[in-house]
């Protein structure tokens, strides 16, 4: 995409040429870190109810740190799935939401390793 | 690499998943704690588990890294060697056959004189060290003795020769079939020569059999061709290395595996033109316009006449693993 642009005639210095803007990038909106960035796809609609499809892209950031209420790449048991964290004093819930899923209390016995953060969803329409 | 580049500016990649990193001016940092920082940042960040050894010079510090990783459990993946004391225990502890710019040949010779490790390395006299092992061996014998002797690289030297060989994925008894591989092999190191403005004096093709197939007739083969003025022509060398392969093809032979490879490097613009003898200098005119026609299209779209316009080989990888960070294709799934 190119912002307000004009026509350029070949040979001509354009008058706009100190102004022209360049083009717009999605990795300069949704990638703040790119070192630790990593994508996925959403399987199935565990999370349709934060608008998190079957076939979404996901950008994950690794570098964020795991907080209450933000929506989380987990690694439980082996499995990688998607959810939302709700942190309380002396265990880590994983909740879907789709009120067909349950949600998931972590507790010593599991083995969950938060994988990263969720930033931004692609859908293609 | 890119995470390695946040703790400091001087960093010298040095192989694919190895890195030397320059300290200057962190006298007042615990290095140590410094680089247990990274090790985590590292782990967090790419999810890469990552060994550092720390030294005073380089050598020393690969010296260290060793060190880490192979007692790791003790080290959690972190050694640092700040001390005659923890120098002369690593140096005595390594093997000479483990030191990291001591390979075969030096290996041997050493091993004669009754060095067993790097430490006795060190022991040596700097002329023998000199006249045996070059101005190189010596520098690493002061990288070792903890005076930094080996600079720090922070550009990649240009190559000093560039090879394109394949093994085939079926056997290639076809003779206008191995012309078109060989052709299309000695185009690819034009181009890999011209992303790196050099040209060549000389090129080397060759061919064999499957030696792992010994019921076939086996034959393998190879030639130098030192050309008249130094290039980096896709034309040229084509028509060069087709030459070769004419000199040394015996037909009858099922090929496996085939290659070009170019020598004689220099950068572009110290060559000489000969007085008799040069090339067409319309040819540098086509190559860089099919180096810009590639780099908006798409490579391998150009193909000079004696390769194959249907077919762009792609290597067999048939246990290649999914493309989880480079294709977004193959990303994980997550439910």
């Amino acid at each position: 995409m190119w912002l307000a642009g004009e026509g350029v005639s070949a040979g001509f210095p354009s008058p706009a040429d100190d102004f022209k803007e360049t083009r717009i990038s999605l990795d300069k909106v949704a990638v703040k870190n790119e070192a630790a960035t990593f994508y996925a796809r959403v399987a199935g609609q565990s999370m349709i109810g934060a608008g998190l499809d079957d076939g979404d892209l996901l950008v994950i950031d690794r570098s964020l740190e795991p907080q209450d209420g933000k929506i989380a790449v987990c690694l439980i048991d082996g499995d990688f799935t998607v959810k939302r964290l709700k942190v309380e004093k002396d265990c880590v819930w994983l909740i879907a939401e789709n009120k067909r899923y349950k949600p998931i209390q972590v507790t010593e016995e599991n083995e969950l390793m938060i994988w990263g953060i969720v930033t931004h969803v692609l859908k293609a329409l | 690499m890119d995470v390695l580049k946040q703790f400091t500016p001087l960093v010298e990649v040095y192989s694919i998943d190895e890195a030397f990193l320059q300290f200057e001016g962190f006298e007042h940092y615990d290095l140590e704690e410094y680089a247990r920082q990274i090790r985590k940042r590292v782990r967090k960040w790419t999810g890469m588990p990552v060994s550092i050894g720390l030294g005073p010079s380089k050598a020393l510090a690969k010296v260290a890294n060793r060190v880490a990783k192979k007692f790791a459990d003790r080290t959690g993946g972190i050694y640092v060697i700040d001390s005659e004391e923890k120098r002369i225990k690593a140096l005595k502890w390594l093997a000479i056959g483990d030191v990291w710019g001591i390979g075969h040949r030096h290996n041997k010779r050493l091993v004669l004189r009754q060095v067993r490790t790097a430490f006795d390395f060190t022991q040596l006299s700097d002329a023998w060290v000199r006249k045996e092992m070059s101005v190189v061996g010596l520098r690493l014998k002061h990288d070792l003795l903890g005076k930094s002797s080996i600079p720090l690289e922070m550009i990649a030297a240009p190559k000093k020769a560039i090879a394109t060989t394949r093994s085939f994925e079926s056997l290639i008894d076809d003779y206008q079939e191995l012309r078109e591989r060989v052709s299309t092999f000695a185009n690819l190191c034009a181009e890999k020569l011209r992303q790196q403005n050099s040209r060549c004096y000389a090129l080397v093709v060759f061919a064999r059999s499957n030696p792992f197939m010994p019921d076939l007739p086996q034959y393998r083969n190879s030639t130098m061709i030192s050309l008249p003025f130094a290039t980096n022509s896709s034309l040229t060398l084509s028509k060069t290395a087709l030459h070769g392969l004419d000199l040394i093809y015996k037909s009858g032979i099922s090929y496996k595996k085939a290659g070009v490879i170019v020598t004689g490097i220099v950068p572009e613009d110290a060559y000489q033109m000969t007085l008799f003898t040069y090339e067409n200098p319309k040819h540098q005119a086509l190559m860089q316009c099919i180096d810009y026609l590639h780099k908006r299209f798409g490579p391998h779209k150009i193909k000079i006449a004696n390769q194959d316009l249907n077919r762009t080989y792609k290597m067999k990888q048939a246990h290649l693993s999914p493309r989880y960070t480079t294709d977004v294709r193959d990303v994980i799934r997550v439910r």
